[in-house]
């Protein structure tokens, strides 16, 4: 009897606590955006100087490494393609199978594994130090709400930023493939580029943005979440930072497999 | 003469973590003026009880009112007005590690004031004098000694002269001369400011230094509210295990033992 329970008595805990995380991070959802639009009604305005930090840290600092990845990925996919599709003598499509590729899918989950990993993290270790060093007490008492200082700034900096780096990343990418592609298909750079300016269409553009958004949230809420159910010190701070990476992750590129499949019915 | 109003009410206050009870129905008022000292030892429930007295928890049954105002029931701006007439002064500082010490102290000023840049830094660096930290605006909070974190938390605790002071654990991790220091802080602030001040601790020394009234807490309930002398003199076991730092006699129950030991979910 109790062989059975047990396992079936942890499952029901697991579940509830899954179903608890993302009721928790629903609400934090739903306060941090009545801040943004109804919070210097009630005293609790978001700054603007606040916005524009996390902007430059989430966004702006990761210029680089996203135009390296970005690179990278595009380059990847131009040799990959170039080689798979010569087998057919189809070379050709190399072009308009890149464009699509990075716009609708490579460009927007590179981006967002990028930012998960770089600014998830941080919101759950800044979060969850300050949780534990009540810091996040002291703004309470203070009269400054958490969620309004603390993620509805950032919920909206990710908003921005990712679609932008996501719009970034497309750009580097397909500037990574043409380089690589168009001496292969005897073709100048600029004449690459040209082709596939004229071969996408805006709802390719829109289907890696749309997902970009719906990424920001998620990155944004699963590192602030984690970052508040933090205890145990400092050990519970790097857990949540991994917790917060590893789930982002996860949901990332489950919900672009779900994305995917309904845009393109 | 009217009877002085309390600025805190507490009225048979219950908290639970989980299925144990922390605080055992408590009633507890602290008058305008007063320095209220409230002592205990490790789990006596002192720190849940500061929590509800700062709104940081809800009161599962009991209530707790400040100015008059129950923070159970206060809608969001009557419970920032309470916020914006209270100052606290956490027991590690809680300085946000981002911001410099100046910038701590302004913090208040500049999220509920229209005040202008100069007058906030102004009064920010005045009160950085009151604790004895004038010139270190500029350092962040990691470059400080612990008196010194305890010294500016206590500058942005005041920032906006609050009617109400509360002080976690003044003298926890300090040395005898900064703790002592701090005790005489805590009175002229009194005394020059007129503050009501609530301050939590479990050092004996300094609480019958600083106190008007101490309150004594033991496992979840209040053993007595009174003068520091008539504190010193009462009879109560416990109360006096506490002064003279006895190791309380633990009666074991046998059954409620033996299930503990054997009980797989405890």
């Amino acid at each position: 009897m109790n062989a059975l329970a047990r396992p079936l008595g942890d499952l029901g805990r697991a579940t509830l606590g899954a179903f608890a995380g993302v009721g928790y991070a629903a609400m934090l959802l739903f306060e941090a955006l009545y801040y943004v639009f109804a919070g210097w009604r009630i005293g609790q305005p978001v700054r603007v100087a606040a916005v524009a930090r996390q902007m430059r840290e989430i966004g702006a600092n990761a210029l680089p490494i996203v135009a390296l990845l970005g690179f990278t990925v595009g380059l990847m996919l131009g040799i990959q393609f170039i080689a798979s599709l010569s087998e057919f003598g189809a070379q050709s499509q190399v072009v308009v199978a890149v464009a699509k590729s990075v716009t609708r899918e490579f460009g927007a989950l590179i981006t967002a594994i990028l930012v998960a990993g770089r600014s998830g993290s941080a919101l759950a270790a800044r979060i969850g130090s300050m949780s534990v060093s009540q810091e996040v007490d002291a703004l309470a008492v203070i009269g400054i709400e958490p969620v309004r200082y603390l993620v509805a700034p950032a919920l909206i900096a990710m908003l921005v930023m990712l679609p932008a780096l996501t719009i970034f990343a497309n750009a580097v990418a397909i500037f990574g493939a043409a380089l690589y592609s168009a001496p292969a298909l005897n073709v100048t750079p600029t004449a690459y580029l040209l082709q596939t300016m004229s071969l996408l269409s805006t709802g390719d553009l829109w289907q890696g943005l749309s997902k970009s958004v719906v990424f920001a949230v998620l990155i944004t809420l699963i590192g602030v979440s984690t970052g508040f159910s933090v205890s145990g010190g400092a050990e519970g701070v790097g857990r949540a930072t991994t917790r917060s990476v590893v789930l982002s992750i996860c949901w990332i590129i489950v919900v672009d497999m779900v994305f995917s499949f309904f845009l393109n019915r | 003469m009217n009877a002085p109003v309390p600025l805190i009410e507490v009225e048979q206050l219950e908290a639970w973590y989980g299925r144990r009870r922390v605080l055992h129905g408590v009633d507890f008022a602290v008058n305008a003026g007063e320095i209220r000292v409230i002592m205990g030892g490790s789990g006596s429930g002192k720190s849940t009880l500061l929590r509800h007295l700062l709104g940081l928890q809800r009161p599962v049954s009991g209530r707790v009112k400040l100015f008059g105002v129950d923070l159970g029931e206060a809608s969001e701006r009557a419970l920032l007005d309470v916020r914006k007439r209270i100052g606290v002064s956490f027991q590690g500082g809680a300085l946000l590690t981002s911001l410099t010490v100046g910038e701590n102290v302004a913090l208040p000023l500049r999220e509920h004031t229209t005040l202008d840049e100069s007058t906030i830094r102004i009064m920010s660096r005045l009160k950085l004098e009151v604790v004895n930290l004038g010139g270190f605006q500029d350092l962040m909070p990691s470059q400080l000694s612990g008196g010194m974190v305890k010294r500016a938390a206590l500058a942005r605790a005041i920032v906006m002269d609050p009617r109400l002071l509360f002080f976690d654990e003044p003298s926890a991790g300090l040395d005898p001369v900064v703790s002592a220091e701090l005790d005489e802080l805590i009175l002229r602030l009194r005394d020059a400011l007129r503050m009501t001040i609530v301050v939590v601790t479990h050092e004996l020394e300094s609480a019958f230094k600083i106190a008007d009234t101490i309150t004594v807490l033991d496992q979840g309930n209040i053993l007595t509210t009174g003068t520091v002398a008539a504190v010193r003199a009462s009879d109560n076991e416990r109360i006096q295990d506490l002064l003279n730092r006895r190791p309380r006699e633990v009666q074991v129950d046998a059954d409620a033992y033996l299930k503990r030991l054997t009980e797989e979910e405890a």
